[in-house]
């Protein structure tokens, strides 16, 4: 038996904080509670450090006696995707290179929790450096759908959206290069943000490909994902692209920005290979809105074909660059094989990763190669700002754009592990806003007849977060699709 | 479309990744199967685009030159896989 406390909204339990009616010693007690009973079918968490988690919960109660509480979060707690440095704890990135890394430093994501108050709980599972969509590639264990545990969560941060739809923790923060945090959202039937690049410091989040990475929350609801946003957002000096910007009081705004707004159907996200299910509910989503006297304006993307193909070139570019920090001398796994310096790196790396990240190591060296260069990594640059300019055409004539998240419910566990192409394609809906830095927003908006949850895709202009969560909380609110819980 | 050859152990050099031979032989079908399907990049008409590297144009961003405490020597050793007297250890590199 679960305690009352699982499954409430970060909103609802920050209330009950506030009013004494629970301290966050006996929240995080329940969270904990919460992993034991579900986590041996789940596998949500790669490590849970319970008396750190409890040392935070009893440091945000002391807070609180004095009369010292830091917000709304405070004594909150929050679950990170295992590529988010929190100094003293592990950061393996679920890859046996990092299976013994302990951050010497906190990424500022985390500086800006802890600031709040949180309570950062455990290393949520994930694909192998983030490379994935399905967590099925972590090297140490695959997380389940909490709604079918035959299924996949989806990825890459699988892990830190199967625990926040487990009812493990309230929130949660993930990762998003090619749809990590709105896919598995999803799939899991919760609310997953992935805001505008340059919002929230990419410091300490271990990089996969610097140009489309970006932090954001998990959450029963858009205000939780708001209130977790609020935490993190904001220009840092420790990362160079982040971005100047005013930052509103996102939870505030939410009840003041009402619409009607102007909503753009993309024609191109309607097409072949989308599930029936999913199109049906989306549809009844825009009929929604139609209804609430919002214009419904039918748009046109046209270069959304070549998105896929773009982001496998321009990711795996980056990440080949980047992962070649990962050569087995300064602080990873190093081959006890090797005999001199260049062998500690081929075999170091052999043994270190897992054959996603290999495959894509070796896709991103091959573009990226002499005589291979213009003809793919600088075609994809320019096929980016192609892209790029398809979302500024059609902001000129729309708020927001509606679209399916994911074009399947969950699949099976092993169904596409043998065709990377066809688990590529998964990202679909979700690449196009990572290659033209834009913000958008997965809330549940239905359920396929055998109870898999689906998810609505809303796309934002840049840094407008305000709007893009006002719209998705006006559709949540009256609907009751994120109350509902899987039965585990 | 024709399916690209990879001269995966060039490849694989560049990358400083030592692979066994089942693993070039998978590798290289599956990215002969994804570069088939990159292809489609070269139907984009692309005359005249400018490429873009960042979403949003953030240059010339300039740090205040003030120290600052960085990692300490311990911290940055303490993931070493091999360290002594302050120093990470490695194979001799030069005779």
């Amino acid at each position: 038996m679960s305690s009352a406390l699982v499954f409430q909204t970060a909103a609802a339990l920050s209330d009950q904080l506030g009013a004494r009616k629970v301290s966050a010693v006996e929240l995080a007690q329940a969270c904990l509670a919460q992993v034991r009973a579900t986590d041996d079918r789940i596998h949500a968490f790669l490590s849970v450090d319970e008396a750190d988690i409890l040392a935070q919960a009893g440091a945000a109660d002391a807070r609180r006696a004095a009369g010292q509480a830091r917000g709304p979060l405070d004594g909150v707690p929050v679950g990170l995707k295992d590529v988010i440095a929190v100094r003293g704890q592990p950061l393996t990135c679920g890859s046996r290179m990092l299976e013994k890394f302990v951050s010497p430093y906190d990424a500022t994501a985390a500086i800006g929790l802890k600031n709040a108050g949180a309570v950062l709980f455990g290393r949520a599972n994930m694909d192998e450096f983030a490379m994935g969509s399905s967590t099925e590639n972590s090297a140490f264990q695959t997380t389940s759908n909490p709604w079918d545990v035959t299924r996949i969560p989806g990825g890459s941060s699988g892990g830190s959206a199967a625990a926040v739809a487990a009812g493990q923790v309230p929130v949660s923060l993930g990762s998003d290069t090619g749809g990590s945090i709105r896919q598995p959202a999803a799939l899991c039937g919760i609310v997953g943000l992935k805001p505008t690049y340059g919002l929230i410091s990419r410091y300490g989040l271990v990089a996969y490909a610097s140009s489309l990475d970006q932090i954001g929350p998990f959450a029963h609801t858009v205000e939780d994902a708001a209130l977790v946003l609020q935490a993190i957002a904001g220009h840092d000096v420790n990362d160079s692209t982040s971005f100047r910007t005013e930052i509103p009081d996102y939870r505030a705004e939410l009840a003041k920005r009402r619409g009607p707004w102007r909503l753009g159907v993309p024609k191109e996200y309607f097409g072949a290979g989308l599930a029936p299910e999913v199109r049906a509910s989306v549809e009844k989503a825009i009929a929604w809105y139609r209804a609430q006297g919002c214009e419904i304006r039918e748009v046109s993307l046209p270069h959304t074909e070549y998105a896929v193909a773009a982001y496998y070139i321009i990711a795996t570019a980056e990440a080949s660059s980047n992962l070649a920090r990962f050569d087995g001398i300064r602080y990873t796994h190093r081959s006890p094989k090797a005999t001199d310096a260049v062998d500690i790196y081929h075999h170091s790396r052999a043994e270190g990763f897992g054959s996603e990240v290999k495959r894509r190591i070796i896709l991103g060296t091959y573009v990226l190669s002499s005589g291979y260069y213009d003809a793919y990594y600088g075609r994809a640059q320019k096929v980016r700002t192609l892209i790029r300019q398809d979302f500024l055409n059609a902001f000129r004539e729309v708020d927001a754009l509606l679209t399916p998240t994911s074009p399947t419910v969950a699949f099976k566990k092993g169904e596409k592990t043998a065709n990377p192409l066809e688990m590529y394609l998964a990202d679909i809906f979700t690449i196009s806003l990572n290659l033209a830095g834009l913000p958008g927003v997965s809330v549940p908006c239905g359920f396929s007849p055998e109870g898999l949850p689906i998810g609505l895709q809303i796309v934002g202009r840049p840094f407008q977060e305000a709007d893009l969560l006002a719209i998705a909380h006006a559709y949540e609110q009256a609907h009751d699709f994120h109350t509902k819980h899987p039965v585990l | 479309m024709d399916t690209p050859n990879i001269d995966i152990d060039y490849v694989a050099n560049l990358a400083r990744l030592a692979l066994t031979p089942e693993e070039k032989v998978t590798y290289a079908r599956q990215l002969g199967d994804v570069l088939a399907y990159i292809d489609k990049l070269k139907e984009a008409d692309v005359s005249g685009v400018e490429p873009t590297a960042h979403a949003f144009d953030v240059s010339n961003v300039w740090a205040a030159d003030v120290p600052r405490p960085g990692l300490s020597v311990e911290d940055a050793l303490r993931n070493a896989p091999a360290a002594r007297d302050s120093m990470i250890v490695v194979p001799k590199v030069v005779e």
